[in-house]
């Protein structure tokens, strides 16, 4: 700043101009050869390596994870190196150098990510509605026939239906009994190794919870010994034992259930920490105002934590929406319990039509882009 | 929290019992799959895991000894032998009909209308008399009910690891998760202090877009990204997958580094810079080190979410025996082994454990990360 | 060694400026305490000197060198933070040697730097310790450790001791002034909004205010000669009364009329401020009680504060719309609503026109 200020002259939208294009240009070349170098480094030592080593599987890859996280902390190094070789900051340029270095140091950390995030999540949102107007291979150009047809659907309609279901249950069922969790398990003394053990579901994957549940879900015919703990249960009470996962409708409940069961754990843990944020003061006024423990609880505290009960629905919401692993294991998407990202893969993978899968994509993309409006409203708000 | 003065000892009570209830029904699924897994596979199908513990009844039904091995013994011909041929358990009742299996009591002696007796003693072992020579080449079919001792092993997770390809898997799982974790957490830390620290034109502009990306489904990035991959020559490699995940998990890392590293105190970061330090410095030898708590709450975040993932796996690893990860070998064995209780429950357990021992080892990050990342305007 | 040359600085955020021009001169060896209340500029004028504040226009040199554009590490500058700014991960020992690790200097020299300011500052007993295990004080030292070990120039302190509590401020106050003494080569700039250490550690003090330099001077000149009435109010405590007045004589004396009384002040004052308003100021310590019943103010008791060594009364006074604040020595007892006459000695009167300028410096 202050150097084109000093040589503010005719001249200086010229100079300006190009000053900015020479500073991308080296931006440009420093990061290119910071990333030259750290691969080019990194193939040298993997084929050095191979060459010396019996080739063994477990070894590669454990070279190729160490090479690949190395290649990426080689760039950082190389490439700020290289920048402080071009603009020292020493002799008689020190001032420009350090304001051009300056200039160009913030890109070349940011570098790696905004190539990685316009790769990933970008490039492809715009591809998608690229896609979304064209044929199966995404060759052919066939207008909105992927909206009409989405249109009429069944399955389609089928996945909306029981996707607007998941919105309407699962936020709700976890932030509950969350809620429940977080408020009981704050007032024991062995309420940490409660909360420990209704969170650890969190660790386990859509996969494997959808084998847990689906053992608990397991259904022999009547009279036979019932393995599965629902059914056991049911008989037990002198019911009859249900192929509970082929019930319509109610199956999409249970299938619910294992991401309720999952994202409990999530919203407990977050409510809890929002309850012990509330000014003990608040609470001991109540007290002495001689509300009971039901009144302080609901009159309270409740409404002191609102905003972030909206945290947890929203950020549960959003996981629903992509919610796919559960659905593909335990029923893929028979017995009317299809979903959206489910029915999306179907098109993908079993359909191989890359232009209906692109389409339903959208779909859920637009269910989310009100969530992420509010989401940026509420970061700008605050960082000033 | 304190109770108080006059605190209700019933409503305190009702909450312990209550609490019980919740731990009880949220650990309850786990556990029918972590005792299943170490239960005879026999015994999985026939009785539930919650029995286990307990002796079951088990009906079997054996095969007496073919009747040309009879002996003539004081004018009868007598067929001895054991029920459980070589095991051991015990006899709890026995019968000679399929119908009433369980007619007799051990050591009593059955009558059939043919003049046969039979006695089956507690311990298995049986004696047949027949008045005449018997005839016939099979055996008599012996209807008995026996008490097992609770059985368990590890021949499932033998079975598992080394014939189902679930050890395979797990080394592929390994592969992909470590340096998944790893790359976007460095990505990301640089990224994070410039967005902190260093004053660039449009960094508002990209904390928004970052904040925007954080909920873009998966979904939306599936099909242009395996185009590409395919375009480019890279689909179905580790590489591929590594550089998937990292562009999936790097919003949130950026999100939740930036939150932590813009709250370090800004004196720390000016006395390094009075001290010599560049910025590369400052980053390596203040930003770093400090910012440990953050790190490893996104790295377990990341963990976690690359090691259960299914859908990234699917799309950009292949089918084949040498890439399947855990959760795709799961799955496909849902598919295929559908009723093989003992494997997949082994299988699941096999596949869970890291994750709950990490969940276990550093949960105090993951609650960290997951404060730091969900509570904005709470 | 160096001093620093300002030659008007000027600061701004976007349209906003917030440092309107200072020209200052600190010589080498001196130590200079910048002084005035909350935002007005001291510290955004002191992290201009280290060079973690760009400079929007003006010339900034220290020793003979230009230094806008040189960054900190390189101005030969050493700052201690109000925080303390301790590397909380390295121990007292790394955090001291960091600067010259950084640039790369032998480890034998790291090592007698360290030792030495550690003896100085009595830290040895704790060089293995995390910044977390010492208390504020220690922290402090660390924090001076570091910018002795750094063998700067000028030494920069951005208000030290307000974390510090009431007597480790005192403790750590001598400490600083002593620090000066064994350094007598070293420049020092010192931030605060604490009147009293401006008063106890400066050569010489510079009075802002917002954004530019009210005063520079001793303290005594400060205590003395106030340029004007921010300067007047803003040092001693408790501040300067200030009463209106009226201009009735000039010349080598100047004669005003304050209420119904009249004074004669050995301040000269120019022939055409004759019959003008002016503020009459007068320092509570330097009022006495008239025992004639003839001084110069009279006024109603309103409030005793007795602190032992000295009772401060506050006196409503007819048409003033500040009450008069009078300092005495020792206990005093009044009773509420005595009324009580002040007389001062000319002397100690100070006279500021309409702008609030002082007369003297007219």
């Amino acid at each position: 700043m202050a150097v084109t200020q000093a040589t503010a002259a005719p001249s200086a939208i010229g100079s300006g101009l190009v000053s900015a294009l020479s500073t991308i240009a080296v931006t440009l070349v420093v990061m290119a050869a910071g990333l030259a170098a750290s691969i080019v480094l990194a193939v040298l030592a993997y084929a050095l390596i191979m060459a010396i080593l019996p080739d063994s599987k477990l070894l590669g890859a454990v070279i190729v994870m160490f090479l690949g996280v190395a290649a990426c902390f080689g760039y950082f190094w190389s490439a700020n190196k290289l920048l402080d070789t071009f603009y020292p900051a020493r002799g008689a340029n020190i001032a420009a150098n350090l304001t051009k270095a300056n200039a160009i140091r913030p890109w070349l950390f940011l570098g790696p990510a905004i190539i990685v995030l316009g790769l990933y999540l970008v490039y492809p949102v715009f591809n998608s509605v690229v896609l979304s107007f064209h044929g199966p291979t995404g060759q052919e150009w066939v207008g909105t026939y992927n909206y009409r047809w989405l249109a009429q659907d069944p399955a389609f309609r089928e996945s909306m239906r029981n996707n607007i279901l998941w919105l309407i249950v699962v936020p709700a069922a976890a932030t509950f009994f969350g809620l429940i969790a977080a408020a009981l398990t704050d007032r024991i003394a062995w309420g940490n190794i409660a909360k420990s053990l209704i969170f650890m579901p969190m660790a386990i994957s859509f996969v494997g919870a959808s084998v847990i549940w689906k053992f608990i879900y397991d259904y022999r015919p009547e009279g036979a010994e019932q393995i599965g703990l629902l059914n056991a249960i049911v008989t037990a009470f002198g019911g009859a034992p249900q192929a509970w996962l082929t019930v319509p409708f109610w199956n999409n409940f249970f299938l619910m259930v294992v991401l309720i069961w999952i994202q409990t754990g999530f919203a407990m843990v977050i409510l809890s920490a929002a309850l012990r944020g509330i000014p003990e003061e608040t609470i001991e006024a109540a007290v002495i105002d001689g509300a009971s423990p039901f009144q302080i609880f609901y009159k309270i505290k409740v409404p002191q934590i609102w905003g972030t009960i909206a945290v947890v629905w929203t950020t549960i919401t959003i996981l629903v929406l992509k919610v796919f692993d559960i659905v593909l294991a335990m029923t893929n998407g028979q017995w009317g319990t299809q979903v959206l990202a489910n029915y999306m893969f179907d098109w993908m993978f079993r359909g191989l039509d890359f232009g209906r899968a692109s389409t339903i994509a959208l779909v859920i993309m637009i269910m989310v882009v009100p969530i992420m409006i509010w989401n940026i409203r509420e970061v700008r708000k605050d960082v000033r | 929290m304190s109770t108080g003065v006059g605190a209700r000892p019933a409503l305190t009570w009702a909450v312990h019992l209550s609490v019980l209830f919740l731990v009880a029904v949220w650990t309850t699924p786990t556990l029918g799959i972590l005792v299943s897994s170490f239960r005879d596979k026999d015994q999985i199908v026939v009785s539930g895991w919650w029995t286990s513990f307990f002796p079951t009844e088990q009906n079997i039904v054996a095969r007496a000894a073919p009747p040309e091995e009879a002996v003539e013994q004081d004018g009868q011909w007598v067929i001895t032998g054991n029920v459980f041929e070589g095991g051991s358990g015990t006899v709890s009742a026995f019968g000679t009909s399929i119908q009433r299996p369980k007619e007799f009591e051990p050591g009593t002696t059955a009558e059939t209308r043919d003049g046969q007796t039979i006695t089956v003693q507690k311990n298995g072992d049986y004696v047949i008399t027949y008045p005449e020579q018997p005839e016939g080449r099979r055996g008599e079919r012996l209807f008995v009910t026996t008490l097992e001792p609770p059985k368990f092993t590890l021949a499932n997770y033998n079975t598992v690891l080394f014939s189902e390809g679930i050890g395979q898997s797990f080394i592929n799982t390994l592969t992909v998760t470590i340096p998944a974790t790893v790359i976007p957490i460095l990505i990301a830390a640089y990224a994070a202090y410039a967005l902190s620290w260093m004053r660039f034109p449009g960094r508002a502009l990209l904390l928004a877009t970052v904040v925007g990306l954080l909920v873009v489904p998966l979904q939306m990035a599936l099909i242009p990204l395996l185009r590409l991959y395919n375009g480019v020559g890279i689909g179905k490699s580790f590489i591929g997958i590594w550089l998937a995940h990292t562009g999936f998990g790097l919003p949130l890392a950026i999100y939740l580094l930036r939150n932590y590293i813009a709250g370090l105190p800004r004196e720390i970061i000016e006395s390094a810079r009075v001290d010599g330090a560049t910025d590369f410095d400052i980053f390596r030898k203040i930003i770093l080190p400090l910012s440990f708590p953050a790190l490893a709450s996104f790295a377990i975040f990341q963990f976690l979410w690359v090691w259960n993932d299914l859908l990234v796996a699917t799309v950009f690893l292949g089918n084949n025996e040498e890439q399947l990860v855990l959760t795709g070998r799961l799955r496909e064995l849902l598919g295929s082994r559908g009723g093989n209780w003992e494997i997949l429950s082994t299988s699941a357990f096999v596949a869970i454990v890291v994750p709950i021992i990490v969940f276990f080892a550093l949960q105090r990050y993951l609650v960290r990360g997951l404060l730091a990342g969900s509570v904005k305007g709470g | 060694m160096a001093g620093v040359l300002m030659k008007d600085i000027r600061k701004s955020y976007g349209a906003t400026e917030v440092i309107h021009g200072i020209d200052l001169e600190i010589h080498s060896g001196e130590f200079v305490v910048f002084v005035g209340p909350s935002g007005c500029g001291k510290s955004t004028l002191l992290r201009m000197i280290a060079g973690l504040e760009t400079i929007t226009s003006g010339e900034m040199y220290i020793g003979d060198q230009l230094v806008n554009d040189i960054p900190p590490s390189q101005r030969g500058i050493a700052m201690v933070f109000q925080s303390y700014a301790l590397y909380p991960h390295m121990s007292v020992y790394d955090n001291m040697a960091f600067g010259m690790r950084i640039a790369k200097r032998p480890k034998a020299e790291i090592d007698k730097r360290v030792r030495e300011a550690a003896e100085i500052l009595r830290l040895t007993p704790y060089l293995d310790r995390l910044p977390k295990a010492l208390s504020g004080g220690q922290r402090q030292r660390v924090a001076i450790g570091r910018a002795i070990v750094r063998d700067p120039k000028v030494f920069l302190f951005d208000e030290p001791l307000s974390n510090l509590d009431a007597a480790l401020r005192v403790a750590t106050r001598i400490e600083i002034a002593k620090l000066k003494e064994s350094m007598p080569q070293s420049t020092m700039v010192y931030v605060t909004h604490d009147q009293v250490e401006a008063m106890t550690l400066a050569n010489r003090i510079v009075v802002l205010s917002a954004g530019r330099i009210e005063q520079v001077g001793t303290p005594i000149e400060l205590y003395e000669r106030p340029a004007n009435l921010f300067v007047a109010q803003f040092i001693g405590s408790p501040a300067m009364n200030v009463q209106r007045a009226r201009i009735d004589k000039t010349g080598e004396k100047t004669t005003i009329v304050l209420g119904s009384r009249k004074a004669d002040l050995p301040i000269p004052s120019p022939a055409d401020l004759a019959g003008a308003e002016v503020h009459f100021g007068v320092r509570p310590e330097d009022l006495t009680i008239a025992t004639n019943g003839n001084g110069l103010i009279d006024g109603r008791v309103n409030i005793v504060e007795s602190l032992g060594e000295v009772t401060n009364v506050y006196l409503d006074v007819e048409n003033a719309p500040e009450p008069i604040i009078v300092k005495l020595p020792g206990v005093q007892r009044f009773n509420r609503g005595e009324i009580i006459s002040l007389s001062a000695e000319p002397g100690k009167m100070h006279l500021f026109n309409e702008q609030g300028r002082s007369l003297l410096y007219l």
